[in-house]
Formats: structure tokens, C-alpha cells, sequence
């Protein structure tokens, strides 16, 4: 009985909305739980950019967008929640900002018929297009990460790592797990020694791994860590004292929450970056005019700016390039989650572009196609200078090892399509 | 004037002891029955589906499994999470593994499984009750987590640590996998479901179950009356895992579709199967349908109000959540220990004299 009710409530309220043409992005956020550090900037960006471009452009193609926003709180069984609450509203693109969601919403978008545009996290092997029609990681992803870290190493050591220690600590889920086939093989190739130290969900008890650190001595430690399990292993770093310079993080371990805690033990700390940093670009103006001045900024407002907040930022930028190429190709403004997959698949990013929206560059140039859903897969190194509280970065954006990331790709990607029987497109 | 025994005369023992004595009862059961199976699946679309519909059934299996053991059998476990997983791993194993199987018997092979792992952690409970039992099981929750992150065989030593449910049709048509209908996969949830409850109804009014509850109520009191407390309770525990085996299959197989162990059957899931147990009534069929469609629609129905009729930020409305949860659940404790289900017994009461009470 009670059941029924609720129902009916429910079906009611469902049904009342309003119908208009809007071009509509759904956010899946976690402004709550242990990833919230991480979350709210990414929210906050996603939703700023997009009140901007509402307010500067009037829309895309004259038509508003719509950003739906759906709390998840980094938990797949809300974020399927979410994913089943906004599909029926006309959502173009998921951006889920988490890995497991990712897994979750792979089959579930591919059968739906809408895109996913997962940047520099999730399925790394999506970005082999004949296999994942509705999936994509450009600019970056995962193993591209791996290889531009042990890259710099190279470089950093005269192109020579062999016998070198290193450990990889990874929070214990797909995402920590992903990148460590890559660096296996890199292990092979450069003969440095991987030892592999997981931490479990969310992230603060670390004291046993910092505590094997301590013994084993690694030369370097790489981190996969995401939300509260940053900021715990920057500070258990320095308890040990672990020299910050050889402590590199992924990019989703590189923001200011990350290592404002630790105060200026965290000097000298450093992650990888896939997009610009930063407030100096002039769509920052664009943001103070049309969202900050106006109240309109999403959140608290404190976040802008911040290297999360930059992430999304770009992520905006490339839904929106995406809708203009998904217009243009069709010839319609009010485009469905099809046209926007051609739009995305069709998707070519220049440095005009870039520059004409007030992000000279802010990413790399690249073109997307049907082979390749991955981008050229580069990044830089960044480093924290507690003292004056900003990251530098201290390397160009440089591309990764794709001899050893293209055939982990191919295997991957394959026994998915085996395993699902997928046909293989693009031929 | 509803739920009257008035002119209904029983001339047999089994229409005597049936589950619903009353005829007005039978026939509301029989309505509500009928609309679930010969209604919904037409009505039903994917949202009601994924987002209340499936774990609504799927959460109802897993508190039915806990009741039997918390509720009827007194003994205090905190594994429920880890139990699901066995159930989700064993059904993802003996999918990949022979592809040509039935769901149905994939489902219940998974339960029978997580029966035999029930049974070996319930082992101490014949030693240690109460809390130190509570213990014991927390650490089969977190061993069994450990082990399925640990050990690549259990998820075929896929890169991520993932499982995912590859497709699989019943009768022609899909109930797993991306492409299953919102009708195929509840109907097969609602399957479960339904037969889920019939057995523990049954067995809970048999004579195992009142050796369960002689044990819950004082097992040295039992044990002289000649109940074996060795059988009892590791049936419980059989059986109850047998119920939690099943539910996490379907969580994985049918409704999520990929797990991550971890994340989806860690400690949390343990605390909310019961919750649900405590919020819907201890010892009680009907009480884990209660308590499992209060905390799956509780926070579907906050969300709709708060977000999308209210508009407040969906943070607000999260942590609104997380209040509004946490005190309902402290002021059932302080005001109806028995549940919902006590607050259904006396709204039948209630109704029984309506509307001219005396």
C-alpha cells in the first residue's frame, strides 16, 4: 500500500516537467563522503563553465544547456541512480568523474545509444573506438599517465633506471588497479623493481603501508590515490619523512586540498597535470563577468581557480566543441545522444579554438576518430611550493610510451569484445 | 471493520494455521501478489526499475536472509556484506565458467555456496554469542572482501579487480547484461522474491524455526528441552547465507551488472541490510519487505523532494539524508523496537475496529 502511494507520488512529479528544447549535460557530483575534497571543485567547474557559456554565447548554437546535477557521493549504486534519473530527460554525454561509475555506466550507456566522455580516468582500453562505439578518454588516460611518470624518471636519471625501486601506492578499486599492468611492462623494458602497495577504500589507514615504505626504501613512490586517501598519504609521507621530491602523484592526486594539510612538509610534492593551471587565462574574466559578479557561481565560489575546477573547466570545453561539431555535422541545434557520439567521434581540438574561447593552451591539440577515442595521450609534472602556496610546472606536456601502452590497449579492448561479442567497427 | 475474523470459519487444521487466517488478509495478499506480477511489468520502465524497484526486491532477499538469522535465530551478524559478495563472486564464477547454464540455477547454485560459507563462519557462533559473535562475523566480512580483491582467480584475473555480468537470456529473453529488459529483470527478481518468502515464512512457522527462536530466546533453556542447538544454528546460518548468497548474485548479476567488492559489499551494506532488519521488525516475513522499501525509497523520495520539487542543492539534500536516516532509525529504536511491522500488527488492530472504536 505504502509502496503504491509513493508510486504514484513519484510518477506524478516525474511526469510534470517541463517540456522545452535545451541541450541538456548531467553532472554526476559528490559534493558529500570521502571524495568530496575532489568532488565539489569538479562540480563546481562543470556548472560554472556551462552558466558561462549560457550567459556569454546564450547557449550553443542558440540553444540554453542545461546542466542536471545528480548527487552520487562516488557510490556506483547512486550513480546508476542518477545515470536512470537523467537519461529520459535527453542527457548528450555522462562525464562520471569516477572510475567504478565508469565501469558501471560502459554497457549501460552503450545500449542507451549516449556517449560517455571519461578524461584522463575509467577504462583505459575505451579508448580503442572499434571496440567502445560509445566511449571516450582524450585527451589522456590511465597508461598514459604511468608512462609519462616513469618517463620523467627517464629523464630525471640520464635515461637510465635500471635497478631502480619503485613503488606504486593505489587505492584498492579499478581505479588504483588500472595502471598497473603499464607499469609492469614499463618494468620490464626499463628494469626498475615494482612493488605494489594497495591502500582500501576510502583511504585513511595508511600507517602499514607508509610503515613498508619506511623499510623497503623506494627510490620513488608513485600514487593512484583519489579524495581524503591524498591528503592522508602526503602527510604519512612526511611523518616518515619521505623525501617529497621522489613522491609523484597521479593528476587526480595533484590539487591544492591534496597537499595543503601536510602545511610545509608537503614542499617539493609532485603530480602529474593533463590540462593548463591556474588563473591565467583570459575565460577566468569571462567566468568573473558572467557567473562570479552575477552570483550565479556554483557551490560555495571558493573553488575557482583550483586545479580540479581547471579540470573541469577543460572537461566543459570539450563537451561544448563536441555539441558545435555534433551541430555542424547534422545541421540541427537541438541535437539527440547520437548526433552528440558523431560530434564527439568527429571532434578535432586546435589551438584557434583554444584560443578563441579564452584557453590558449590550456590542452593539447588533437583530432578524434573512429579508431582512436584516446587523444594523443600526453601530460607534464607539476610541483607544490608550499611557501608560496602554487603549483609550477616543471616539465612541457610530453607523450607517452605508446609502444608499450597501444598493444595493452589492443589485448584489452579485445578480450572485452570478446568476452561481450562485440563487433569490431571502423572498417 | 477490514481484517474482522467475523463469519470466516475455519473447518480444517491447515485452513486453521494458514499464513493469512483472515479473508480480507488472503485477498489483499493475493491483489497485491497479482498487481506485482501481472501489472508492474507492464507499467514499469528503466528508473522504476534500476533505481527502486531492484534493489527494492533484491535488499528484501538479503533482509529476509539476516531476519531468519538476527531475528528468528538471535545470532547478532555483522557479514551480511561479505556473504552477498560470496553469492555475487559464486554467480559471476559459474557464469563465465559454463556459459550454457540457466540463471535460475546460476542464482541458486551462488546461494548454495554462500550456504556452505555461512555455515563455516558460523562455527564459532556454537562457542560465542552476542557481541563477541557480532565480532566474529565483522571479521568475515572484511576477510571475505580481502580475499576477492586478493585472489585474481575469483574475478578471472580481469585488469581492473572488477566482475562484470556477461549476458544471459531465460526462456529467450535477457535478464542480465546491458541490454535486459526493465519488465525481464524484475520479473526475475520478483521471482526470487516471492519464493524467497514463501520458504522462509514456511520454514520460520516449522519446527526448525521454532527451534530457532527456543534458541533465541534462551539457547540453555532450549538446549534442555532437547532442541539441538549444533542444528539450529548452523541451519540458520545455512540458511540465511543461502537467502544473502542469492541476493548478492542478483545485486551483481541483474541489477548492477559490475561490481567492485570493495566498494559495493564493504562494511556499509552490512550496517544497511540491518538497518533494514531493525527498521522493518526482528522476526518478522513482512518486516524485511518494510524495512528494505523504507531505506531503498526513503532516499529516492527525499531526493525528489528536496532536489527536484524544492530545488535545494543536491549536497544539502544529501546530508538532509544522512540526518533525517539517522534519526528516524534512533527514534524507531527509542519508540517501536519491534519495527514496522509491529506498527502494521496495530493498524490491523486499529482497522479492525473502524471506524466505530469503543
Amino acid at each position: 500500500m505504502k509502496l503504491k502511494l509513493t508510486t504514484l507520488a513519484l510518477g506524478a512529479i516525474m511526469a510534470a516537467g517541463p517540456v522545452l528544447a535545451d541541450l541538456v549535460l548531467p553532472s554526476l557530483s559528490y559534493r558529500t563522503g570521502p571524495f568530496a575534497v575532489g568532488g565539489i571543485p569538479l562540480a563546481d567547474g562543470y556548472a560554472d563553465y556551462f552558466t558561462m557559456v549560457n550567459a556569454r554565447d546564450g547557449g550553443i548554437g542558440g540553444l540554453p544547456v542545461r546542466v542536471i546535477e545528480c548527487e552520487t557521493a562516488y557510490n556506483t549504486e547512486k550513480g546508476v541512480e542518477c545515470y536512470e534519473a537523467t537519461k529520459g530527460e535527453g542527457a548528450l554525454v555522462y562525464q562520471p568523474f569516477s572510475t567504478g561509475i565508469t565501469y558501471q555506466l560502459i554497457p549501460k550507456a552503450t545500449a542507451d545509444g549516449i556517449p560517455l566522455h571519461t578524461m584522463g580516468y575509467g577504462r583505459t582500453s575505451a579508448k580503442n573506438g572499434k571496440v567502445f562505439s560509445h566511449v571516450f578518454n582524450y585527451p589522456t588516460n590511465y597508461w598514459d599517465a604511468a608512462s609519462v611518470a616513469i618517463n620523467y624518471l627517464l629523464d630525471e636519471n640520464g635515461g637510465d633506471i635500471n635497478g631502480r625501486k619503485i613503488a606504486l601506492v593505489y587505492h584498492n578499486s579499478a581505479y588504483g588497479k588500472e595502471p598497473i599492468r603499464t607499469l609492469e611492462e614499463l618494468a620490464k623494458k626499463h628494469g626498475f623493481e615494482l612493488s605494489l602497495l594497495p591502500v582500501d577504500h576510502p583511504g585513511q589507514e595508511q600507517k602499514s603501508q607508509w610503515l613498508q615504505i619506511r623499510r623497503e626504501k623506494p627510490d620513488t613512490v608513485l600514487m593512484w590515490g583519489w579524495g581524503v586517501m591524498n591528503q592522508v598519504a602526503i602527510q604519512e609521507a612526511a611523518n616518515i619523512r619521505f623525501p617529497m621530491e621522489d613522491f609523484i602523484g597521479v593528476w587526480w592526486s595533484g590539487a591544492e586540498a591534496d597537499v595543503i594539510p601536510a602545511g610545509d612538509a608537503s614542499n617539493g610534492y609532485k603530480s602529474l597535470i593533463m590540462n593548463g593551471m591556474g588563473k591565467n587565462y583570459p575565460i577566468y574574466d569571462d567566468i568573473q563577468k558572467y557567473v562570479v559578479d552575477t552570483g550565479k557561481a556554483a557551490g560555495v565560489g571558493d573553488q575557482i581557480g583550483t586545479v580540479l575546477y581547471n579540470r573541469t573547466i577543460y572537461a566543459g570545453f570539450l563537451a561544448h566543441m563536441a555539441i558545435l561539431k555534433a551541430q555542424e555535422i547534422h545541421g540541427v541545434a537541438d541535437i539527440t545522444p547520437p548526433m552528440m557520439r558523431d560530434g564527439m567521434e568527429a571532434l578535432v581540438i586546435t589551438e584557434e579554438m583554444m584560443a578563441a574561447n579564452g584557453m590558449p593552451g590550456f590542452g593539447p591539440e588533437f583530432e578524434v576518430s573512429c579508431e582512436n577515442h584516446g587523444g594523443p595521450g600526453v601530460g607534464a609534472v607539476q610541483q607544490w611550493d608550499a611557501s608560496a602556496g602554487v603549483w609550477n610546472q616543471i616539465t612541457e606536456f610530453k607523450a607517452s610510451d605508446k609502444s608499450i601502452i597501444d598493444p595493452l590497449v589492443e589485448a584489452d579492448s579485445m578480450a572485452y569484445a570478446a568476452e561481450n561479442n562485440i563487433e569490431l567497427r571502423c572498417n | 471493520m477490514f481484517y474482522r475474523e467475523a463469519g470466516d470459519f475455519s473447518t480444517t487444521y491447515p485452513e486453521d494455521s494458514q499464513t493469512f487466517p483472515i479473508r480480507f488478509d488472503r485477498y489483499r495478499y493475493y491483489v497485491v501478489l497479482a498487481f506485482a506480477f501481472l501489472v508492474v511489468p507492464f507499467i514499469i520502465n528503466d528508473y522504476w526499475a534500476n533505481a527502486i524497484l531492484l534493489p527494492f526486491l533484491i535488499y528484501a532477499i538479503a533482509a529476509i536472509g539476516l531476519n531468519i538469522l538476527t531475528g528468528y535465530c538471535g545470532q547478532v551478524s555483522l557479514g551480511t556484506g561479505g556473504f552477498m559478495a560470496v553469492g555475487a563472486y559464486a554467480c559471476y564464477k559459474f557464469m563465465t565458467a559454463f556459459p550454457d547454464l540457466s540463471m535460475f540455477i546460476n542464482v541458486i547454485l551462488a546461494g548454495l555456496v554462500t550456504a556452505i560459507v555461512g555455515v563455516l563462519f558460523g562455527l564459532p557462533s556454537l562457542r560465542i554469542k552476542g557481541f563477541y559473535l557480532a565480532v566474529a562475523t565483522l571479521a568475515a566480512q572484511f576477510f571475505l572482501v580481502w580475499l576477492f580483491n586478493r585472489v585474481p582467480w575469483f574475478y578471472n584475473y580481469s585488469a581492473s579487480g572488477q566482475i562484470n555480468a556477461p549476458e544471459r537470456a531465460e526462456f529467450g529473453i535477457l535478464v542480465t547484461g546491458p541490454n535486459a529488459s526493465a519488465w525481464a529483470t524484475y520479473l526475475f527478481c520478483l521471482i526470487f522474491v516471492t519464493i524467497s518468502a514463501l520458504i522462509a515464512r514456511n520454514l520460520t512457522r516449522g519446527s526448525i524455526g521454532r527451534s530457532w527462536m527456543a534458541i533465541r530466546d534462551m539457547d540453555i533453556a532450549a538446549e534442555i528441552i532437547g532442541v539441538n542447538p549444533l542444528k539450529a544454528k548452523l541451519s540458520a546460518f545455512a540458511v540465511s547465507s543461502f537467502f544473502i548468497g542469492i541476493s548478492g548474485a542478483l545485486f551483481f548479476a541483474v541489477y548492477l551488472g559490475a561490481v567492485e567488492v570493495g566498494e559495493v559489499f564493504g562494511i556499509t551494506k552490512s550496517f544497511l541490510v540491518l538497518f533494514m532488519v531493525i527498521i522493518g521488525g526482528l522476526g518478522s516475513v513482512f518486516g524485511s519487505f518494510a524495512g528494505a522499501a523504507f531505506m531503498v525509497l526513503l532516499p529516492v523520495l527525499l531526493k525528489v523532494v528536496g532536489v527536484d520539487m524544492l530545488g535545494m542543492p543536491t549536497d544539502i539534500v544529501a546530508h538532509l539524508q544522512l540526518v533525517v536516516v539517522g534519526a528516524l532509525i534512533i527514534m524507531f529504536l527509542i519508540m517501536e523496537p519491534h519495527g514496522l511491522a509491529q506498527l502494521w500488527r496495530l493498524a490491523k488492530e486499529k482497522l479492525r475496529l473502524w471506524p466505530f472504536p469503543h
